[in-house]
């Protein structure tokens, strides 16, 4: 439900980086989500495309999307073990003190440019 | 033919809303302002919560009441006619507030040295969790009618949530609410969470959140 907001940091973030490396045109801008990161791609497109075609610097700008796996840590028995299968139950030990690792990102990875 | 150069960001999206919130918690340690986020579902009764709690806490301490939503001022009127500064802030569709948003607010109110600043933010359990806001502290108002699944639901904002107060008890008996089960599933998320059981209508429970909230306040004040 954030996903406008989130776009809004990813192309101030964007342009930044466009104006220190005096860039015409933002062909493409390659992010990674996390599995439980409570973004839902075909939102954040629809708001992406709405967003950059505001502007001649991202117009028509790609976004694509790649998914970082969610892991979790159990504190019990010390393993690592895939949380969107698992939850906050370890699957070996069954204990509940466990923690979330990564998978919650939203990271810019790179942008592709003119 | 145009060269296409690829720039690599490494950068989280977070990073300077992360940033910005570290550097307005600072100011307000320096200004012995303690900013409390409140966070819940549409309806949960935050806006009589704060009325409540607030008219106990406004003797002893300056207070100011910042109301987040997406439209209108009703939330800012019922507060400033309880006799507490307050401000509306408008998220213009946004459905969270964020640190710069928060700090815009604070320097639009009628003065500096307030004890006790309450950010009431959208109603709403997703998106104001993932966005910090430079509270000191994440409050969750979770009400009896919800149902005690809610931190099921919801991990992230029951993760964030360092306080955590149960409210409209009043009506726990013609509700399947299980306080016993609420409290672990509250726990599960976050085990050092402060949990209160509340009635903000007929103030069952409030005096004992307003002396946590008064303890906590003169500790963030008095602390180096």
């Amino acid at each position: 439900m954030h996903e406008l907001g989130i776009v809004f940091y990813i192309l101030d973030d964007v342009k930044k980086v466009a104006l220190e490396n005096n860039v015409e045109h933002v062909n493409s801008v390659t992010i990674e989500v996390g599995e439980v990161s409570t973004i839902i791609p075909e939102y954040l497109l629809d708001c992406w495309n709405w967003a950059t075609n505001k502007n001649e610097l991202t117009k028509n700008c790609k976004l694509k999307i790649e998914t970082i796996k969610a892991f979790s840590y159990c504190e019990t028995c010390k393993t690592e073990f895939e949380t969107v299968k698992n939850g906050k139950t370890c699957p070996k030990c069954g204990g509940s003190h466990t923690y979330l690792v990564k998978g919650d990102e939203i990271n810019i990875k790179e942008i592709e440019v003119i | 033919m145009d060269k296409i150069r690829v720039i690599e960001v490494k950068e989280s999206v977070f990073k300077n809303n992360n940033e910005h919130a570290a550097l307005l918690r600072k100011k307000l340690k320096e200004r012995g302002t303690y900013l409390l986020n409140v966070m819940s579902s549409p309806g949960s009764g935050k806006t009589t919560t704060l009325v409540n709690v607030l008219g106990r806490l406004k003797e002893r301490f300056n207070i100011a009441v910042m109301e987040a939503d997406i439209d209108s001022d009703v939330d800012a009127r019922t507060i400033a006619n309880s006799g507490i500064d307050s401000i509306q802030l408008h998220t213009g569709g946004m459905c969270h507030l964020d640190a710069s948003m928060t700090e815009q607010g604070i320097d639009n109110l009628n003065n500096k040295n307030y004890d006790l600043i309450i950010l009431e933010n959208v109603g709403n359990l997703v998106c104001p969790a993932e966005f910090d806001t430079g509270s000191i502290k994440n409050m969750n108002i979770l009400s009896v009618p919800e149902g005690d699944d809610k931190p099921l639901k919801y991990p992230l904002m029951f993760e964030v949530c360092d306080l955590v107060v149960i409210n409209k008890i009043d009506v726990l008996p013609y509700f399947d609410f299980d306080v016993e089960k609420a409290k672990a599933n509250i726990l599960m998320r976050n085990k050092n969470a402060k949990i209160f059981l509340i009635s903000a209508k007929t103030g069952e429970g409030v005096p004992e959140l307003v002396e946590y909230l008064a303890n906590e306040i003169i500790r963030f004040k008095t602390e180096e």
